[in-house]
């Protein structure tokens, strides 16, 4: 990777501690500790199942939030602003600029999921009263989780490099949505027919599959994940959120800083 | 040897959302910019200064034509490296501290780790800005930004300089100081290609100067030359504040100012004039022949231009 890569990564990891953006982690902490006295008081024998449920799915939406309203934000509020000016006059290729961009807010959602982590893990603790075997399935939910951020933000890096910021905010958000529901939209295309069939099944192949990353549910029923969905769930994210960025790149070469 | 050669660039943009229709922004342009001048490129708001400026930096591609700098295609990742930009009215990262803004662009124009710090801290100390380093630079004024603008794009030590509107909105003081620099800039050899539309610092630094309105270049020379040809009339400034009625006989256009009239009349009656001052014991302060001001070669420039559109309309 260029020097240059990591210098616009890590000044990109700067601008979101420094505008606070893992602030949420003090909303999170504040969630999970209240849920775990609530759920150790309210919950019999399910303590372990609502903790999970509850401390992964806001793992995800934290992380989507950040990785969606900051992720829109990095290349248009960046022309905006003019910043952009004083950086591609340098010797920084305009595709270093994006990938940098994209592994900046990667980086910094890895971070901010590793102490959620830390936060479901303490919660678990508290209700359980110790670790068992299959909470190691928690890791490979919150690994899956990180995949989905990897989409989102090359997906909210593509939508900021062609349009406004709310426009990339709105068509990030929708896709975030769809995808979720991805297997029933695959679904809903095999029961129709004719011209119907093939629209269907074409956008249900093209919008993120982000319900074949989401085990939450069974992760917290302790049911083992297959290693092959793991292979599986991880070259689909590299190779969508890849294209994402390619698209990205391709655009924002073309595009004109007025 | 030319170090900026703009090879017929020429910008025109789409605009309209229905109805797509072309806007010509820069017409075809063609100039040189010589090894070690300070360049002004001239003209009023809107007349595509900006726009060249992005077309050399790369941020706008250009409909057509091309430009060289320091011998090479001006998109060639070895220019970069040597060149150095100020955009207009420069806002940069307000999260940064001065210090860590400038650590972040001399990693990005390649600058050596061992050399960094210490180039760093010889640009804060140049600019003025030693004592506000750790600063963010969401609390800095508008000259301070400028300052710290005029640092990041001569941190890597750079052979040529470009910057859009330096002194814009600066108070005198950041003025004199932005051109103190340029001509610091020029003492170390660096070829420095500013755009302005204030006039009086186009005259007061450039070497030479090119005009553009409407995207059109208008004209290109020497400060000096351009400034060198006598109208055929004398300024005569003496002290007093009155104007005596003989030297009002000699169709001068006076003008009081303080306790110093201002005339200016034509050379022929110079003599006459003195001697009607001398007759008046009236204090001579200086007599200085009239000379066309950049300003005159610049409203010149413009003028075709606005009456042939004022016959038009």
């Amino acid at each position: 990777m260029s020097a240059r890569i990591v210098h616009i990564a890590s000044n990109t990891f700067r601008e979101a501690v420094r505008d606070r953006v893992l602030y949420n982690l003090i909303a999170f902490a504040l969630l999970m500790s209240g849920a775990a006295i609530l759920v150790g008081q309210i919950s019999i024998d399910i303590e372990r199942l609502v903790v999970i449920n509850l401390g992964l799915t806001a793992v995800s939406l934290f992380g989507m939030v950040i990785a969606i309203f900051f992720g829109i934000g990095l290349v248009s509020k960046e022309i905006e602003k003019r910043t952009l000016y004083t950086v591609l006059s340098r010797p920084v290729q305009r595709w270093e600029f994006i990938v940098g961009k994209f592994f900046g807010l990667a980086g910094t959602l890895v971070v901010n999921t590793f102490f959620m982590a830390i936060g479901v893990f303490a919660a678990l603790l508290y209700v359980s009263h110790r670790f068992q075997g299959s909470d190691g399935w928690v890791l490979v939910a919150l690994y899956f989780i990180i995949l989905q951020f990897l989409i989102i933000t090359a997906l909210a890096l593509l939508f900021s490099s062609f349009s406004s910021p709310l426009m990339a905010a709105v068509f990030a958000f929708a896709l975030f949505v769809i995808g979720s529901f991805a297997e029933d939209l695959r679904g809903f295309a095999a029961m129709t027919q004719g011209v119907t069939r093939w629209l269907a099944t074409g956008a249900a192949y093209l919008v993120p599959n982000f319900s074949a990353l989401n085990v939450i549910s069974s992760v917290a029923h302790e049911q083992p994940v297959a290693g092959q969905l793991v292979l599986f769930n991880t070259l689909y994210a590299l190779i969508y959120a890849a294209m994402a960025l390619c698209g990205a790149v391709l655009i924002f070469e073309r595009r004109n800083l007025k | 040897m030319a170090v900026i050669e703009i090879l017929g660039l020429e910008k025109t943009y789409t605009v309209g959302f229905w109805r797509k229709r072309p806007k010509c922004a820069l017409k075809p342009l063609h100039l040189r910019v010589e090894e070690g001048e300070i360049f002004g490129f001239l003209g009023p708001n809107g007349a595509g200064k900006t726009t060249t400026l992005k077309l050399l930096m790369g941020l706008v591609f250009p409909t057509a034509g091309s430009a060289r700098i320091l011998g090479l295609d001006f998109n060639h990742p070895q220019v970069k490296a040597q060149i150095g930009f100020l955009p207009e009215q420069p806002y940069f990262y307000d999260y940064l501290t001065a210090r860590e803004l400038l650590e972040y662009y001399g990693q990005l124009s390649g600058v050596a780790a061992k050399d960094r710090s210490r180039r760093v801290g010889e640009m804060l100390d140049q600019v003025g800005l030693k004592d506000a380093a750790g600063v963010q630079l969401r609390k800095f004024s508008k000259g301070m930004l400028q300052r710290v603008g005029i640092a990041q794009a001569i941190l890597h030590h750079p052979k040529v300089v470009f910057l859009d509107e330096p002194m814009s909105g600066l108070d005198p003081m950041g003025r004199r100081e932005v051109r103190d620099l340029m001509e610091q800039l020029k003492l170390q050899g660096k070829t420095v290609f500013f755009s302005t539309h204030i006039l009086s610092d186009a005259e007061a630094l450039c070497d030479r100067v090119a005009i553009i309105h409407q995207g059109d270049l208008r004209g290109v020379g020497a400060v000096a030359e351009l400034t060198s040809s006598i109208q055929g009339k004398v300024e005569i400034v003496w002290q007093g504040t009155l104007v005596p009625s003989s030297l009002r006989a000699l169709g001068a256009d006076c003008h009081v100012t303080g306790d110093a009239i201002r005339a200016v009349l034509p050379e022929g009656r110079q003599d006459a004039a003195l001697e009607a001052l001398g007759r008046e014991r009236l204090r001579l302060i200086s007599v200085i022949p009239v000379r066309t001001s950049l300003e005159d070669y610049f409203v010149a420039q413009l003028k075709p231009v606005e009456e042939t559109a004022g016959a038009t309309a």
